[in-house]
């Protein structure tokens, strides 16, 4: 695209147009991307469920977002019978602030001043998606998978989130039935903060583990 | 937390502080257990319910019955023994408990 920011649109848009369009994502389907489609539309020709009811539930998933995450971890913080509800069964937590969790058991855990938590699924892409919507593309790559656990230190590093020695790097791996929401610990100077306002302190990064949340006078 | 409602289901062998050794084993098929963790001892730190196996529910299989599953803490420096971080350092993982044999 270099020189395209210098390109004077003032000449007749003729199709003798000086650069190339972008490129067109027309490769030949993958085996796996070819199955889904197959099946898609058996699904949908056998009534089982409609292309409408398809896309509403993309939409639904799409419409997740790290703000409901956010809404747990604030009431956490100012609330500390929920926090003590939300470490002993997350999804029963989730469920009282009205957050739809699904079938899926969530994991609660909690930063303190003795361990910092963070989340990885090393065999595919688990994550909270119910209360933080669709995973950042580093956290399904091969290479946060893999360092993640074996060396979580600087791999945190290289987000910029030092962690002191003397506190504990405890890393989940989610390979199974349980998925794993971060409780960062609650930012210095929010005393008398809102829980509106508290839950923006509370990033996705933070709910991952791989960042702290976000300090307001930082 | 009571464990999902899949009969019939394997009763429970461990309970949290049990120190357990993952199978060292390397079956084809869907296997949930990472072989990183394959062989290495660690604390059963929770159990989290039982479900039904996921090595055979991959195949359309029941996976009855239903397997405990629990969360295991490992010591990093027993993972990799040349783990560069603090010896406080951990990591927990879901194993199925027919992975799971007690520690000598």
């Amino acid at each position: 695209m270099s020189g395209h920011e210098h390109h004077d649109h003032d000449h007749a848009h003729d199709h003798a147009h000086p650069h190339a369009p972008p490129p067109d994502a027309d490769a030949a389907l993958t085996h796996a991307q070819a199955l889904e489609l197959a099946v898609t539309s058996l699904l949908i020709e056998k009534g089982v469920f409609s292309a409408d009811e398809m896309r509403r539930q993309i939409e639904a998933m799409d419409a997740r977002h790290p703000g409901l995450g956010g809404r747990l971890v604030a009431r956490a913080w100012v609330d500390p019978a929920f926090k003590a509800r939300a470490l002993a069964d997350g999804s029963a937590a989730a469920r009282e602030l009205g957050l739809e969790v699904g079938p899926l058991r969530l994991i609660v855990v909690e930063n303190t001043a003795a361990v910092h938590n963070l989340i990885v699924c090393t065999l595919c892409s688990c994550y909270p998606r119910m209360l933080l919507g669709l995973p950042p593309d580093w956290y399904k790559n091969r290479a946060y998978r893999s360092r993640a656990v074996r060396e979580p230190r600087a791999v945190l590093s290289e987000f910029g989130t030092e962690i002191a020695p003397d506190i504990e790097v405890r890393v989940h791996d989610s390979t199974a039935d349980m998925r794993y929401l971060v409780l960062p610990r609650r930012p210095a100077g929010t005393e008398g903060w809102s829980e509106e306002n508290l839950a923006a302190l509370a990033t996705r990064d933070s709910m991952i583990g791989v960042a702290l949340a976000r300090n307001p006078g930082a | 937390m009571s464990g999902a409602s899949v009969n019939p289901a394997a009763a429970p062998r461990f309970a949290p502080g049990d120190r357990v050794t993952v199978r060292r084993a390397y079956p084809p098929g869907h296997i949930r257990t990472p072989y990183y963790c394959r062989g290495a001892s660690g604390v059963i730190e929770r159990l989290c319910g039982r479900f039904a196996n996921p090595e055979e529910l991959a195949f359309n299989r029941p996976g009855l019955p239903a397997q405990p599953l629990y969360r295991v803490r490992f010591r990093q420096a027993e993972l990799w023994p040349d783990y560069q971080g603090p010896a406080r350092d951990t990591i927990e993982i879901e194993i199925y408990q027919h992975w799971l044999e007690a520690a000598p």
